[in-house]
């Protein structure tokens, strides 16, 4: 028996030529938060996607909460009880605030369950309660990156991923990025967290991987990462 | 003054059957990517089921209701056999896909109904006209606009405030997005399909109660004008598809009205040579389409 919610095991991911990752192996502990570092073009989007069901899986095996989820499609994913928050925050800018939340409730069915949730997630998020009714293309980089994660809560996700939730925010927001996700983790829910910036993302890990090339460069304890001198110059830029 | 209102009226009756047609192809093809050929024969399939439900016997009403529901059941059948195996295949694979889809339907219609017009007998009083003042307003051109008006108005209160609708635009901007969220896709396409059949049987249904007919290039030509406004309005934008299809029936009534005897030969050549001035313009489109949130 493990105690695993997410296990990789040799994933590899294809575009065409391009072998995008080389047998990865990750995993995310009950509880955990474990980092995904690398250089642009690493892996570690093509290796989420992947997980998420948004990517073809060319080899190896996705395990979610102990299940074999390798292939499956991404709505089956979330009903299995995992959330992204995607690079780029991929927000609907042409739909309101509420209604970017209204459309990831879609998937829970109970409507009084639905519309309790949008109005915690926007109590959670005040800028989010105050500007429901705005176009969500008009909010700021990091009111976007809170609406992400609001909408990725609306599954009550057991498991998230955080694809790049700090790159191009002020400093202020990425430390409150950062304090949303040990928010979240202290709330019970398993994170993998995929980011750029190693200096914080050490901090809040439990567990860290860094990718190279599309393989796995290093893994394990992340103050021993964030101390080895020769991965931080070589993989991190930090 | 009177010719003018009446000219206006048919640019509106007419640009509201292009406007219903182009935003079915606009609401399919924002979501799928599918440059739907065969919409036209959804079109001509509506209006061979109100011209079945009056053979036998069905009330005018109840036939036109009937007309809508086939044109529906054609758009789903359709997108089940035929583009749901070519799901993310690219654009052109999908187009002649759709190329093939409409010239089997086309076949079919020939070989089990007839190559030729079938009439479609409506109560008379709807090709009749009535007087206002001193403009005389036909019927027919009145339901279309009425009807092309209802659908427009319900499509936006769907897309506005239903969750599917919010999905429907969601997906527009980026489909994949949409999935990562657990909505399911195969929902999102059926429904954006149904939505272009609900559109096409509409203009089915004002199209045949003008011209009282229906044979297998019924959905042709309308469509293919259809075509030309999704373009002039920007590809894969709803906004647009509506207002390209107003000013294509309006550039078209335009030049039937005021053009001299001699260059009507060329009315189509001028209407399109309109919309290319107007794309060297706007290369995107009138309103172009919002690109998807990924860059």
């Amino acid at each position: 028996m493990t105690d695993a919610v997410l296990e990789v095991e040799a994933l590899d991911v294809r575009y065409g030529q391009v072998h995008a990752v080389r047998s990865v192996s990750l995993r995310v502990a009950r509880g955990g938060v474990t980092a995904l570092l690398g250089a642009n073009g690493a892996g570690k989007t093509s290796t989420v996607m992947a997980v998420a069901g948004a990517r073809a899986i060319a080899a190896g095996t996705v395990r979610i909460f102990g299940r074999d989820m390798t292939g499956a499609a991404p709505e089956d994913i979330v009903r299995a009880g995992v959330a992204i928050s995607a690079e780029g925050r991929r927000i609907f800018a042409s739909l309101s605030v509420e209604e970017n939340l209204k459309v990831a409730g879609a998937v829970v069915g109970d409507l009084a369950l639905e519309a309790d949730r949008r109005a915690t997630l926007m109590e959670r998020f005040p800028i989010l309660g105050q500007r429901r009714r705005q176009l969500a293309g008009l909010l700021s980089g990091g009111e976007q990156q809170m609406l992400a994660v609001a909408r990725a809560l609306m599954s009550a996700p057991r498991l998230l991923l955080l694809d790049e939730p700090s790159l191009g925010l002020a400093p202020q927001m990425v430390d409150r990025i950062f304090d949303i996700v040990e928010e979240l983790r202290d709330e019970g829910i398993s994170i993998l967290l995929v980011e750029q910036n190693a200096t914080l993302t050490l901090q809040v890990a439990s567990h860290a991987v860094v990718l190279a090339n599309g393989a796995v460069a290093a893994a394990g304890d992340p103050q021993a990462i964030a101390n080895d001198a020769v991965l931080r110059e070589a993989y991190l830029a930090a | 003054m009177d010719f003018v209102v009446q000219q206006l009226i048919n640019a509106v009756s007419l640009g509201g059957v292009y406007a219903m047609l182009a935003l079915g192809l606009a609401i399919v093809f924002s979501i799928v990517r599918l440059i739907n050929f065969a919409h036209g024969d959804i079109m001509t399939f509506g209006g061979y089921g109100i011209f079945l439900s009056l053979v036998f016997g069905m009330p005018p009403l109840g036939a036109l209701a009937i007309g809508i529901g086939a044109a529906v059941v054609m758009a789903l059948a359709m997108e089940r056999a035929a583009f749901r195996a070519m799901r993310g295949a690219d654009v052109v694979a999908l187009l002649i896909t759709s190329f093939a889809v409409s010239e089997i339907l086309k076949v079919l219609f020939q070989n089990t109904i007839s190559p030729r017009p079938v009439p479609i007998s409506l109560p008379a009083a709807w090709s009749s006209s009535y007087r206002i003042g001193d403009v005389v307003i036909g019927v027919g051109p009145s339901i279309s606009i009425v009807v092309a008006l209802l659908s427009l108005a319900g499509l936006t209160l769907f897309l506005r405030r239903t969750t599917t609708g919010m999905a429907m635009r969601a997906a527009a901007e980026d489909f994949e997005m949409l999935r990562l969220l657990g909505v399911r896709a195969g929902r999102v396409v059926a429904t954006a399909f149904a939505i272009s059949g609900v559109l096409a049987g509409a203009a089915a249904v004002v199209w045949t109660a003008q011209r009282g007919s229906v044979d297998p290039m019924m959905g042709f030509f309308p469509v293919l004008k259809a075509f030309i406004a999704t373009v002039l309005g920007g590809l894969g934008s709803l906004g647009g598809a509506v207002l390209g299809g107003f000013v294509v029936g309006a550039i078209e009534v335009m030049t039937q009205a005021f053009l001299p005897e001699a260059l009507s030969p060329y009315r189509d050549a001028i209407v399109l040579a309109c919309v290319i001035a107007a794309l060297l313009l706007r290369p995107d489109g009138l309103l172009p389409a919002r690109s998807g949130a990924r860059s």
